[in-house]
């Protein structure tokens, strides 16, 4: 294994000597929270049996398309931690979450929280994990159902949950979790669309926050609101990190966001983590081209021109991925190795990890 | 003379519940190049703003009241016909969902060619070649063969291309773009806003840039607009509200950027929400969110509740706040003071 | 933190009642004069054949009330007619009006309990093919096109000629009503089955299903408590399109003579008892009963279109 390029002797050799261990980062020893190993999801294209059916050189072939949506995933979730998941459209990062949430079946891969493995239960076996683990949606139009009131929607996870309280418990949860997220508990009686934007995500949060959990699943959840209500929400979601002791696994395309919320960042690319490192490290230092060029496009209020790395071509489709790195195509350092070898997640000395030949051989 | 001005425009939708007025009073002019951006929430009436300059509003709202002078012509009660003549050729648009303007069943080209013969005598052969020469300046790759691609054979941020390159096509004066990256990624959004400001500078096209991205106002126009609850608020170089605002909204919205604060620390929020056009608070709209309703010595500013606050000048920036027409006031006097 | 207030105007919490009197569909109604005049006539028509027994002049199913003599007397309008028969006579001598009021509910109820028979089978089909997707899907949509590859006029002709030839005329008689319920229902649930389905897959795809199901709940809570609610807007647009189909089967059949029995006639066996007489100059024997018929439908089908109109979401949200 060659030795990164580094500025001082001493800490390439410490470098070279970093395990290649996928998943975990060095400092923390810990066993994590939720452990993801090796993920993948492949969705058909093809439809059912009979559409697959193709007529090929005179002969009847079964054919099958997939959108390879993620690729061999791994992640570690510290306690406590927020875990901010990054990337464009398309990258894979909500289809993380959604698997993490028991909501996709994985194709490949485990999924351990607790020590436990939970990407192979029933609905019925993952019900205690239920209660421990929630999510929060990107859409707050969409995910509070327009039949039923507030008060309805918060009881029923905790009804759910804990089927011996009495009603008046049960009321006396909603009403703590509605004043815990900014909501009047007088509000209950009223439907989701009474409510603005955010204070639907609010109540979103409160349906999450109602059987206690202790890990919560964000997908996107500021990017539908305006931008004085994001501030409002993401404030409301670290009070409640602090109260509650919870930990996040935070899924966004804004970086700006990230680099204020996040206690560790993983970058992904076409269904690929290619970078994981502690905020201030990756803003500080990114290590992975695309990374770099990430950070280089967000629009700052400081300078007058952007001054961004342009990045070639466009992300190709996850029906055929490249060979190699999957960034390899729009990487302004690949070289043949990078056109053939799949890059693996290797240590990097500031506490990180990256998943490029470049950083690897010392060339980047 | 400005290129465009507006003036005092009021622009209502006529609901079952009566009128709401989406538009109050709205001024502003655009100069022979310039970049213009206009700010604002969901609600706040910049989409409005922008559909209303070519009378693109769908009923049931219409323009109530103002003016729209585009060099010298009023166009506010200008028959369809004519209105055609301008739109799509002297003012040109770009919405946020390229799909709003592609004919998913026609090719780039034939769209192209189209929207040429439209508004010029031109043959075929010409308009291709014109259109050919628009998809070089958008750097699509290879757009000889783009010319024969459905839309959908594109991917997002080529579509978005596509489309500068229409607007492009009869070299407007002005071209209006409504969210344009809105739907795209960073990076892709970067490059798009980046060949955008490209075009405009070489070509000397003025923009009007509706977007909800300070990020992006700032680094692409020279003044701009920030609107609340259908009217302006603020107006004046971009830079100089970017770095000074004035009206505690754009102090509020700027200083709620994750960027503003320090990581981990709690963001200064904006407490409450927009509120709805059908239920204006009186006075300033912004006072019931407004943190300087009370001043530093305790005593309530009672013109916020009761007045609808006119712009006073702060430097080269406007800003419609009684708080703002106060301090300067103060700052007049002691002046003048000094001065006698 | 400072508690925030929901965007609406009022400060009460809404009753029903007062939702129901700001809601978009009162809005619509008080502005639209057919669907005013349709459901005007459509109550009228609805209460006359629940008030049959007490409206009509004559029990047309009590044989002794009916004079054979007095057969074929034309309406009050026409030279000839007995005033005591205000719509005349059918050949059976039975009062023609009462013979309609009574016909007029048994099509009712036909038409009503096909039409409650096809929405629970095909709303529960339709669920669980749309939520539960794969083979479920596969296999019970298949089964709906083969359903619907045969008429439903071919599957009652079918089952109603064996059930005759099996048990005979007179169990077929006493059994007409609750047995075309059956065919028509059984014949007309994909219809629902389609709607469900596509609707469902609409609503499974949005988040607050993702919620329900992050949230533990079993496939069945959520098929019925989150997603049935959400689509009965749709549901009930076709119902009033299929109560107005079922309405026309059953007459046709009755037409046919696989429907109902003429000792207890609907619209349907009215109109082909006396089709049998046009020749004969007695023409209001089946004009009356058709014209009924013809009015019944057409105001269901105004009321549908209306509430399709109201209820499609892109007409009016914008």
């Amino acid at each position: 294994m060659t030795t990164a390029s580094l500025s001082t002797p001493g800490a390439s050799t410490a470098a070279s000597t970093a395990s290649r261990d996928v998943g975990a980062t060095a400092p923390q020893t810990a066993e994590p929270l939720l452990s993801i190993r090796g993920l993948e999801k492949r969705f058909s294209l093809s439809g059912d049996f009979l559409e697959q059916l193709k007529f090929k050189g005179g002969k009847l072939v079964r054919e099958q398309k997939h959108v390879h949506a993620i690729n061999g995933v791994d992640l570690d979730i510290q306690r406590g931690e927020a875990l901010c998941v990054v990337g464009e459209s398309g990258c894979g990062k909500s289809t993380v979450a959604r698997t993490v949430m028991g909501l996709i079946t994985p194709s490949a891969g485990e999924i351990r929280y607790d020590g436990e493995r939970i990407d192979d239960r029933s609905t019925k076996e993952l019900l205690p994990f239920r209660r421990r683990m929630q999510m929060i949606f990107q859409n707050p139009y969409a995910s509070l159902n327009p039949r039923m009131t507030i008060q309805q929607t918060l009881e029923e996870p905790i009804r759910l949950h804990h089927p011996d309280w009495s009603p008046a418990k049960v009321k006396d949860k909603v009403a703590e979790v509605m004043n815990a997220v900014g909501i009047a508990p007088d509000w209950g009686a009223r439907y989701g669309h009474e409510f603005s934007g955010g204070q639907r995500q609010r109540i979103a949060i409160a349906r999450a926050l109602a059987v206690d959990p202790e890990f919560i699943v964000a997908d996107e959840p500021i990017s539908a609101l305006d931008v004085s209500i994001q501030a409002q929400v993401l404030n409301l979601l670290m009070e409640a990190q602090q109260q509650r002791n919870l930990t996040y696994l935070f899924i966004t395309h804004d970086l700006a966001v990230v680099e204020h919320f996040g206690t560790r960042v993983a970058v992904m690319y076409l269904g690929r983590v290619c970078e994981v490192a502690p905020t201030a490290t990756l803003f500080a230092t990114p290590r992975h081209p695309y990374t770099q060029a990430l950070m280089s496009a967000i629009p700052r209020l400081e300078d007058d021109r952007p001054q961004h790395i342009r990045l070639q071509g466009e992300v190709p489709t996850p029906v055929n991925l490249p060979s190699g790195c999957v960034f390899h195509g729009r990487c302004p350092h690949a070289n043949a190795r990078c056109r053939e070898e799949v890059p693996a997640l290797i240590a990097t000395d500031q506490g990180g990890q990256v998943a490029c030949h470049g950083v690897e051989e010392g060339r980047l | 003379m400005s290129l465009l001005e507006v003036n005092h425009l009021d622009v209502r939708f006529a609901l079952r519940r009566g009128d709401v007025q989406a538009l109050r009073d709205v001024c502003f002019s655009l100069d022979r190049g310039e970049r213009l951006g206009i700010v604002g929430e969901s609600g706040a009436g910049k989409s409005v703003a922008a559909f209303s300059l070519l009378n693109l509003i769908a009923k049931p709202g219409y323009i109530a009241g103002g003016s729209i002078a585009f060099d010298g012509q009023e166009l506010i009660g200008l028959s369809d016909r004519a209105l055609r003549r301008i739109r799509g050729h002297r003012i040109s648009m770009i919405f946020q969902d390229p799909m709003m303007t592609l004919n998913p069943v026609l090719t780039i080209g034939e769209q192209m060619v189209e929207c040429l013969k439209a508004h010029r005598r031109i043959s075929t052969r010409d308009a291709r070649a014109i259109s050919l020469r628009k998809l070089e300046q958008v750097q699509i790759p290879s757009p000889e063969a783009r010319l024969d691609q459905y839309p959908h054979e594109l991917s997002g941020g080529m579509r978005q291309r596509v489309i500068i390159a229409i607007a492009l096509l009869l070299d407007p004066d002005i071209i209006i773009a409504d969210e344009p990256t809105t739907a795209l990624d960073v990076t892709i959004q970067a490059e798009i806003m980046a060949l955008l400001l490209e075009l405009c500078e070489e070509h000397n096209v003025g923009l009007v840039l509706i977007t909800h991205d300070l990020g992006v106002v700032s680094q692409v126009t020279q003044r701009m607009l920030v609107m609340y609850a259908g009217r302006v608020i603020e107006q004046g170089p971009t830079r100089e509200i970017i770095n000074d605002p004035q009206h505690p909204y754009t102090q509020g919205l700027l200083n709620a950027l994750p960027q503003m604060a320090t990581p981990g620390e709690r963001l200064n929020q904006i407490p409450g929400s927009m509120p709805s056009l059908s239920h204006l608070p009186s006075g300033c709209a912004f006072h019931p969110r407004c943190g300087f309703v009370t001043r530093p010595d305790g005593s309530r500013r009672q013109a916020c509740v009761d007045e609808v606050p006119a712009f006073v000048a702060s430097g080269n920036c406007q800003a419609a706040c009684h708080m703002v027409a106060e301090m300067i006031e103060r700052e007049r006097i002691p002046a003048e003071e000094q001065d006698s | 933190m400072t508690t925030s207030t929901p965007t609406a105007a009022s400060s009460s919490t809404a009753s029903r009642w007062e939702r129901f009197r700001d809601s978009y569909l009162l809005y619509s109604f008080k502005r639209d004069p057919i669907a005013q005049v349709s459901l005007a006539v459509f109550i009228l028509l609805v209460a006359m054949a629940l008030l049959a027994p007490w409206l009509a002049p004559m029990n047309p199913y009590d044989l002794a009330q009916i004079d054979i003599l007095a057969s074929e007397l034309p309406p009050f309008w026409v030279d000839g007619s007995d005033p005591a028969y205000l719509m005349g006579t059918d050949a059976q001598g039975r009062d023609l009006l009462s013979t309609i009021l009574y016909g007029l509910r048994v099509s009712l109820i036909i038409g009503f309990g096909a039409v409650a028979m096809q929405a629970t089978l095909g709303v529960c089909f339709g669920l669980l093919a749309g939520y539960l997707g794969g083979r479920v899907d596969a296999f019970l949509m298949r089964m709906a096109d083969i359903q619907l590859s045969f008429s439903t006029l071919m599957v009652a002709i079918v089952v109603g000629a064996l059930f005759k030839a099996i048990f005979g005329g007179a169990t077929f008689s006493t059994y007409a009503v609750p047995l075309l319920v059956l065919i028509i229902g059984l014949a007309e649930w994909p219809q629902y089955a389609r709607t469900v389905r596509a609707s469902v897959l609409a609503e499974k795809g949005k988040e607050y299903v993702d919620a329900a199901r992050v949230m533990g709940l079993s496939s069945r809570r959520i098929m019925f408590r989150h997603i049935l609610p959400n689509t009965l807007s749709p549901i009930f647009v076709i119902s009033t399109v299929q109560v107005a189909n079922a309405i026309i089967s059953e007459a046709a059949l009755s037409f046919l003579g696989l429907g109902m029995p003429e000792t207890q006639p609907s619209l349907g066996s009215l109109i082909k008892s006396g089709f049998d007489y046009i020749q004969s100059g007695s023409w209001w024997i089946t004009l009356i009963p058709g014209l009924v018929l013809v009015v019944l439908v057409l105001v269901i089908n105004l009321l549908g279109d209306w509430l399709r109109d109201v209820l499609n979401p892109r007409l009016y949200k914008g």
